[in-house]
């Protein structure tokens, strides 16, 4: 399996760098601001996340874990998926909820997830950060924070990888052919 | 792991495993019942039959209620309201239910053996909320969910089972989910309620309930069961309840953080005292939410398995 490295470790720090800025200047601060990390990846860039705004804002903004696996549309396609728990312990009324995840591809996903918010609350508004877009979706939702398009061909597949979860910080792409 | 069964029949072909992964749901599936909106869409389209030939508040309920938590439909059948009134046989009860297409069917029997049968019959999955005298295996799941949850394991753990030990079904599905993990079982009550052969299921017997409750964490009480005859087992309910009803002058004998637990319904005054029952040691009513939470992933997990 062939693999190429689209982003390296001081290129995803970067990225993740600028959707901290374009969050604090999209919403002007931080006020009502949170971030809900989608398991498992878009946890720990959340987390990043987070922690970059702290950096540029000095304030924490509150932080959630999100499992979609309740609100999957394939759920009987799938062998018996592991759920998981669902971690938000702050009031997402009235907040700016930013849902954070790895790679957008479908929308579908991030459909799940808007459902699952809406389910717990009323926010103010759901914005969306993806470290890769893949542009190519099924449902008409659009991210307002993306790290890179990337434009997939047959037989490749984009993965982000974490050091936290695969032991290195980078974004590449496998070609099975 | 992958969840593959079709049926939930009892505690006693689970693997430690299974139990562990079914807990494990469960406790994702808990948040969902302390949301404001406590329902969730994963089972829409789904129906789920509950079909009781014995009477049941807490199962039966928390059954209905971890269906319609998961967007199911729900459908409940009670053996006065079906037609065996009129003479038809639970075979042919179930085969007439099974062609309006229900995804799961399940069942509280007084003839242990009637869910087994009926899941070699049905398509759809069965499962067992109980069958006579033999297993009532959701209970020990919620139970265990129940011990984990405020001991912080299931394993290395002393639990004395007291009461009726012969005709409860729920002693038997506990005792064989506490053995899966190590942990050492006390059965209490008077010999006559008392089974044969519980020591081949390394289990040790007391019939003093103060030799049964030393140094244990956790106490779990049955009462009598009326319905299967265990009073004609006894002398007296005063005796009984003089000799094996928990009183919180026991509880010195057990272990500081000890647990009180109980399947309900309570007999209060027989087999628990109010102190006790409504005490700083009592997690009887914790069973009871724990038990939705435990009932919503077996029913996802049997639901959600690849078909």
């Amino acid at each position: 399996m062939e693999k190429v490295l689209i982003l390296g470790k001081k290129a995803l720090e970067r990225v993740i760098n600028r959707i901290c800025y374009e969050i604090v200047e999209k919403n002007h601060g931080c006020q009502n601001l949170s971030l809900i990390g989608i398991r498992t990846r878009g946890v720990y860039l959340a987390s990043r996340i987070r922690e970059g705004i702290k950096s540029i804002e000095s304030v924490e903004v509150p932080m959630g874990i999100l499992d979609i696996t309740m609100y999957r549309d394939d759920i009987f396609k799938l062998k018996s998926p592991r759920v998981r728990k669902t971690e938000i312990s702050f009031d997402v009324n009235n907040m700016v909820v930013v849902l954070v995840d790895d790679v957008i591809h479908t929308g579908r996903t991030i459909r799940a997830a808007i459902d699952a918010i809406m389910d717990i609350g009323r926010p103010k508004k759901i914005q969306l950060a993806v470290i890769v877009d893949r542009n190519e979706r099924e449902l008409p939702i659009h991210p307002d924070y993306t790290g890179i398009h990337y434009r997939v061909s047959p037989g490749e597949e984009v993965l982000v990888r974490l050091k936290e979860v695969d032991g290195a910080d980078e974004v590449i792409v496998t070609k099975t052919e | 792991m992958e969840w593959k069964r079709k049926d939930l029949l009892g505690i006693r072909d689970l693997s430690k495993e299974e139990i562990l992964f079914i807990l494990d749901t469960a406790e994702s599936f808990k948040e969902v019942s302390k949301r404001d909106i406590k329902k969730v869409p994963t089972l829409r389209g789904k129906t789920v039959i509950t079909l009781f030939f014995e009477p049941s508040t807490r199962t039966r309920t928390s059954f209905e209620i971890a269906a319609k938590r998961l967007s199911a439909d729900t459908i409940n059948i009670s053996s006065t309201t079906s037609s065996v009134v009129k003479g038809e046989t639970l075979k042919d009860t179930v085969l007439n239910l099974q062609s309006m297409q229900p995804d799961v069917i399940i069942i509280r029997h007084s003839m242990a053996g009637a869910p087994h049968i009926l899941s070699r019959i049905l398509k759809s999955s069965v499962v067992n909320a109980g069958d006579g005298a033999h297993e009532h295996p959701t209970q020990a799941l919620l139970d265990l969910y129940t011990i984990r949850e405020k001991k912080g394991r299931v394993e290395n753990l002393k639990v004395a089972i007291i009461g009726d030990i012969a005709h409860s079904r729920v002693a038997r599905s506990n005792i064989y989910c506490l053995k899966k993990f190590g942990n050492e079982v006390v059965c209490c009550g008077p010999p006559s309620l008392i089974p044969p052969c519980l020591d081949q299921l390394g289990v040790k017997v007391e019939f003093r309930i103060e030799e049964a409750i030393k140094d244990t964490d956790v106490i779990m009480m049955l009462r009598i069961q009326k319905e299967r005859g265990g009073i004609s087992f006894i002398p007296s309910v005063r005796e009984y309840s003089s000799l094996y009803g928990l009183r919180s002058e026991h509880l010195h004998l057990a272990k500081k953080d000890v647990i009180i637990m109980h399947p309900g319904p309570m007999n209060r005054g027989v087999e628990i005292m109010d102190d006790v029952a409504d005490g700083p040691y009592s997690v009887i009513l914790d069973q009871v939410e724990n038990g939705v939470a435990v009932r919503m992933a077996i029913l996802y997990l049997l639901l959600g398995r690849e078909q």
